[in-house]
């Protein structure tokens, strides 16, 4: 055995032996460091002889790569080693529950879901959106709607009113959303297509009636809307707003000052186990009120009755939010009760679109 | 309005079933509200006669009863009424029958051990009312085995209608007929009214006392005396129409009055003349005067109302109810009948004050036939003499008739025009005609008159309605709306648009939308900055919804506060909605306001492992506040916080959000403890409200083109600085201060150390700042980074009276 066969097996037993990444170096410094073993060896070939080179190099270099290589396995082994350690000592219990995300503990109202439904909607067939005061004159809220004062058909509103001024005069909560009718018919010029969602008054508490509750109106007004028009809306509306291929509606003539002739909407339906589905059964439930624009109310918005016409229709927007996704009562709408808002609301980013459907 | 298949068969000739009969009202929009038929619901039940009725063997409070039912031999019947005797005449019902009053199915039953094969009712358990005597008994002459309903004049269907108030003409049956025969499932009887040949004239005047521009108050008052009545009982035959519809039969001159009301939709009054005391007057009643009316109640009148006079005083109140004093009994043998219009406004004004709701003033209000007040007084007279005999004198009449007819330029082609369905003329026109229009002229557009009976007829819209209702709405196709052209426009404002970001924006927080009340308690209104006189309701539905509120958070604290009565202590709820200051349009703003209770933070509520549990506190509501406008894209660059709130906030720890000292934007905070006692509240509550309107709208741009991307290519670097500064300094200030120092190279400003104790002298802080520099031209020198550090530390010393910290 030579003396290089003797330092290559000791230098390697010393790098396998090194535990750490500094008695490696240290080893490592010891034989291929400046001073170290294996450089001295080296640095000795400089005055051999050129055969004695030839010889002896190849020896000396092939104990430099071994060992250079010996040190950069252990290196290696020695940081892998270290990193398993380390993992090994940063577990954790990824089991550990977390709280729900902001995104999914907050809900949407579903009045203000169904407003959204129904905007989307009528975007559609190019209606925008109108909006008016809570507090309202009596004119707007009845007299231009062609409700005469002292007229019966006012007592069909419960109305709220406010202290009277000091002209006698007392403003009301409105009624219904049509006074919007008239702000829009005197704003804008027609053609007019617009809904009007809101809240709504009535002086009236009980188990199906809230003092406050929310109406949406439509008003068509053009050169010839008529009441072919009136139902092919409707129904359309019917239909995409409560995801049916079909629906049908009954028509029945009815009552409203400020529409002639009036009508009220029912929709067939079936009721199942207390599940309402509509496109199908032999019930009715009536759902909206329409008819053509009197012309007393177009004259009362400076229109010419015999130039323009159009027509207006107003759903109960709680009740068809009710009709919809099942609520049974319409007070807890005003409750906010967590556990109903919870429930019966929606998540902050399900929002309707008709590219998207109403509902997932 | 209340009638019977009978009756509406007096006026109308028809073959329809009770159901086509139905179906056809809803669909000319005389809307069925309900169909009652005894006659159906009481089939089984007859007329029998207990035969014999021996004491239970086992029971001492039952009877054994033979009954003889009309059919078969007898049956035997346990039956626990005291009054079950032998001989008694009453109502059987075999086994299988329906006990309304019981919500039972009759069945063979033993009862202590003795078979029972039926039922003897009473009339509870027919559903007719209360008695408490046991079962029904019967005249001995009642003919057993009859259907008990045919028997006890029950078999008359009773139709209920919802009547719209724009229809006068249809509170009577005759009314309700004529429209029936429109629809070609009848026709209309028309009865020949013959007039009355009274002898001698009546002997009480009338005089209208009116200031001529009151005589519409009463346009026309017709009066007849009638000498020598017997006023007994009503036929049979009324008194079962009057009561299937409701009403109480009183004696046949009341009787007549109320069934010509609903017959014809004429109200009428009936005065005991012997008990009247001179003529009658009609006028104002004076202030004060007051009448014991037929109701028993003593109602003080003011000159609003209409009043018939004689010469003690009031005696009726005009078109809603007489007066006890002159009233008609069985005592009475000379009757005035009255037949009088009044002014539809002025009765409803008189009904509403004096809260006095009656059929006549149902039909006043609404407009009665003007033409048919003298029929109808002579329609009276004539059931008066055929039923409690007596002669009629003539007819006293004081004023004119109305015109209430109109004309009517109608061109065919409305129906199309606003119906959208074309029908031929001759079809419209047998509408109208069969409704009681007269069309005269010929061509394309004619002349239409209305009837006397149709006030609510006015133009062209108003026929096509009647043309379509009796045509059938169902025959209008539905046709497209036509789409306006090109891809749709935006719809929405920027306000609309606002509101849903608003909305979903909070909601992506964790909030829970809440739709509160629109009214709060008037203490709550004070509280939060309103309670004015002009938005308080005068009739509030409760005491506690009385004001408009002037602001959101009362009522998010308060459903707070009841959802941890509920034991859900951590509610975290927003409401984005309408608020008022005042009660004009202007006065109304949309607001978002978010309340956070307990530990409802951003990240979640109630104790949790990581530790992260706390408490809410104002910097919750800031955050919401500041993701608020955030996410509406609101510019924040001029955005100043202050220190402080409105009251109802702690004072310390609130803060105000404004762009300038004027226009305030929103408040966010601690609720004020305070707030906390007036409105019973309990734990930690914060809350924040933007005022949705206050905020800027964004500036329109020719185009949509976003200003130049400078990117920097060489590295930022951060600076830190420790300032001492008094307590109250502002951490604000020193941000400002330090971004305006070098407003080129300084691209953001964080606090990022807080700390006040020891090594800090008493009265002061150390905030540390983070201050980040962005060369642009070149790498900063060492001593050009040193020249900026000074010039911040310069600027915040000069700004806040900080000194760098040793």
């Amino acid at each position: 055995m030579t003396d290089l066969d003797t330092l290559e097996r000791d230098l390697l037993a010393q790098v396998t032996a090194a535990s750490d990444e500094a008695t490696l170096d240290a080893v490592r410094v010891a034989a291929l460091g400046k001073k170290g073993s294996v450089s001295d060896l080296l640095k000795t070939l400089g005055s051999m002889t050129p055969d004695e080179r030839k010889e002896r190099g190849p020896l000396i270099n092939g104990l430099r790569d071994r060992v250079q290589g010996a040190v950069t396995a252990r290196k290696t082994a020695l940081a892998e080693a270290a990193l398993e350690a380390r993992l090994a000592s940063e577990r954790v219990d990824v089991t550990l529950p977390l709280r729900e995300a902001p995104e999914v503990r907050g809900r949407i109202h579903p009045i203000t879901q169904v407003i959204d439904e129904i905007t989307a909607i009528f975007a559609d067939m190019g209606f925008a959106v109108a909006e008016g005061p809570d507090i309202e004159t009596d004119e707007l809220n009845f007299t231009a709607l062609n409700f005469p004062p002292g007229h019966p058909a006012r007592e069909m509103h419960d109305t709220f009113f406010l202290a009277p001024d000091h002209t006698g005069k007392r403003k009301v909560l409105r009624t219904h959303t049509s006074p919007v009718q008239i702000r829009t018919m005197r704003s804008q010029t027609p053609p007019i297509r617009v809904i009007i969602p809101g809240r709504t008054y009535r002086h009236d508490s009980d188990q199906t009636h809230t003092p406050m509750f929310h109406q949406v109106e439509g008003l068509v007004i053009d050169t010839a809307a008529n009441i072919a028009n009136l139902k092919w809306v409707l129904e359309e509306f019917c239909k995409a707003f409560f995801e049916v291929d079909g629906v049908t509606m009954r028509f029945r003539p009815s009552f409203f000052p400020f529409t002639e002739p009036s009508a009220e909407v029912d929709i067939q339906c079936s009721r199942k186990g207390g599940e309402i589905r509509f496109g199908e059964g032999t019930d009715w439930l009536e759902i909206l009120g329409c008819g053509m624009v009197h012309p007393n109310v177009l004259r009362n918005c400076g229109l010419d009755p015999d130039a323009v016409q159009g027509f207006a229709f107003g759903v109960g927007l709680d009740r068809i939010a009710m009709l919809k996704y099942g609520m049974p009562d319409l007070r807890p709408f005003f409750e906010a009760d967590v556990r109903w808002l919870d429930h019966y609301g929606f998540r902050p980013l399900d929002v309707p679109s008709l590219i998207g459907g109403l509902t997932g | 309005m209340k009638f019977t298949l009978s009756w509406l068969k007096d006026h109308l000739d028809t073959e329809a079933s009770l159901d086509t009969i139905a179906e056809t009202l809803t669909r000319i929009g005389l809307e069925v509200e309900g169909v009652e038929d005894k006659a159906a619901a009481l089939k089984p039940y007859v007329v029998a006669r207990i035969l014999t009725a021996e004491q239970h063997p086992n029971a001492d409070r039952l009877r054994v009863c033979t009954v003889e039912t009309g059919a078969g031999e007898p049956v035997q019947v346990v039956c626990g009424a005291p009054n079950a005797r032998a001989g008694l005449v009453t109502v059987f019902a075999p086994p299988g029958t329906y006990v309304p009053g019981k919500a039972i199915t009759l069945s063979v039953g033993t009862i202590r051990g003795v078979e029972s094969r039926g039922m003897l009712c009473s009339g509870a358990e027919l559903g007719l009312g209360e008695d408490h005597d046991g079962i029904l008994e019967l005249p001995p002459e009642a003919p057993v085995g009859q259907g008990y309903a045919l028997y006890a004049g029950l078999d008359d269907p009773v139709i209920e209608i919802n009547l719209t108030p724009n229809r006068p003409d249809c509170t009577s049956v005759h009314g309700i007929a004529r429209d029936l025969a429109a629809t070609g499932i009848g026709t209309l009887k028309h009865e020949a009214l013959p007039g009355v040949r009274g002898e001698g004239p009546c002997p009480v005047e009338i005089e209208l006392s009116f200031a001529p521009e009151d005589r519409p108050l009463c346009p026309l008052f017709g009066l007849r005396l009638v000498r020598g009545v017997k006023n007994g009982p009503s036929p049979a035959w009324m008194q079962a129409r009057l009561r299937a519809i409701g009403l109480r039969p009183i004696n046949a001159l009341v009787d007549i009055t109320n069934y010509v009301t609903f017959d014809r939709g004429r109200p009428l009054h009936v005065f005991d003349a012997a008990k009247v005391s001179g003529n009658l007057t009609v006028r104002r009643a004076q202030e004060g005067e007051s009448l014991l009316a037929l109701d028993g109640r003593t109602y003080t009148l003011t000159d609003d109302t209409v009043v018939i006079a004689d010469q003690a005083g009031v005696e009726s109140i005009a078109g809603i109810m007489g007066g006890q004093a002159s009233g008609c009994d069985e005592t009475t043998t000379d009757v005035l009948i009255e037949s009088a219009l009044w002014d539809p406004a002025n009765i409803a004004q008189s009904g509403r004050r004096l809260g006095i709701i009656t059929d006549a003033r149902y039909r006043f209000e609404r407009g009665v036939d003007p033409a048919f007040t003298l029929p109808g007084l002579d329609l009276a007279t004539r059931l008066v003499t055929e039923l409690c005999g007596g002669t009629p004198t003539q007819a006293t009449i004081a004023g004119e008739p109305l015109e209430s007819e109109r004309i009517i330029d109608f061109p065919w082609t409305e129906v199309r025009r606003l119906a959208g369905i074309e029908l031929p003329r001759i079809e419209i026109k047998l509408i109208l005609e069969t409704l009681g229009f007269h069309i005269s002229g010929t061509g394309d557009r004619v002349k239409v008159l209305t009837p006397s009976w149709r006030p609510d007829v006015e133009g062209k819209a108003d026929l096509v309605e009647e043309v379509i209702r009796i045509a059938g709405l169902d025959r209008v196709e539905p046709k497209p709306l036509p789409r306006l052209a090109g891809i749709g426009r935006p719809l929405l404002t920027v306000m609309q648009k606002r509101t849903r970001i608003a909305k979903r924006a909070l909601a992506s927080r964790g909030l829970m939308e809440a739709v509160t009340w629109s009214f709060v308690p008037h203490a709550d209104a004070e509280l939060f900055g309103g309670g004015g006189a002009d938005l308080v309701l005068a009739n509030p539905i409760a005491s506690e919804l009385s004001d408009m509120r002037p602001s959101l958070v009362p009522g998010l604290l308060r459903a707070a506060q009841r959802n941890a009565d509920r034991g859900y202590p951590d509610a975290a709820l927003f409401e984005v909605g309408q608020c008022f200051a005042t009660d004009q349009p202007e006065g109304q703003s949309i607001r978002a306001a978010a309340v956070r209770r307990g530990s409802a933070t951003l990240t979640g509520a109630g104790r949790h492992w990581d530790g992260s549990t706390k408490s809410v506190d104002v910097f919750d509501a800031k955050a919401d506040a500041l993701a608020l406008l955030g996410a509406l894209g609101v510019p924040t660059g001029g955005l100043q916080v202050t220190a402080g709130g409105p009251s109802w906030l702690h004072p310390g720890r609130s803060g105000t959000l404004r762009f300038g000292p004027k226009s305030e934007i929103g408040w966010f905070g601690e609720v004020h403890p305070r707030t906390l006692q007036a409105l019973d509240l309990k734990g930690s509550l914060v809350a924040f409200e933007i005022v949705l309107d206050a905020l800027p709208l964004p500036k329109h741009k020719p185009t949509k083109a976003k200003p130049a991307l400078a990117l920097s290519e060489f590295q930022p670097l951060s600076r830190d600085f420790a300032f001492l500064v008094g307590r109250d300094v502002p951490a604000g200030d020193i941000v400002k201060a330090a971004q305006g120092a070098e407003r080129k190279l300084v691209t953001g400003v964080e606090v990022f150390d807080l700390y006040e104790g020891t090594g800090v002298p008493e009265g002061s802080k150390s905030v540390a700042v983070a201050v980040r520099l962005q060369p642009v031209e070149r790498t900063l020198t060492d001593a050009e980074i040193e020249a900026v550090s000074a010039k911040i530390v310069a600027e915040v010393s000069r700004r806040t009276g900080a000194t760098l910290r040793a």
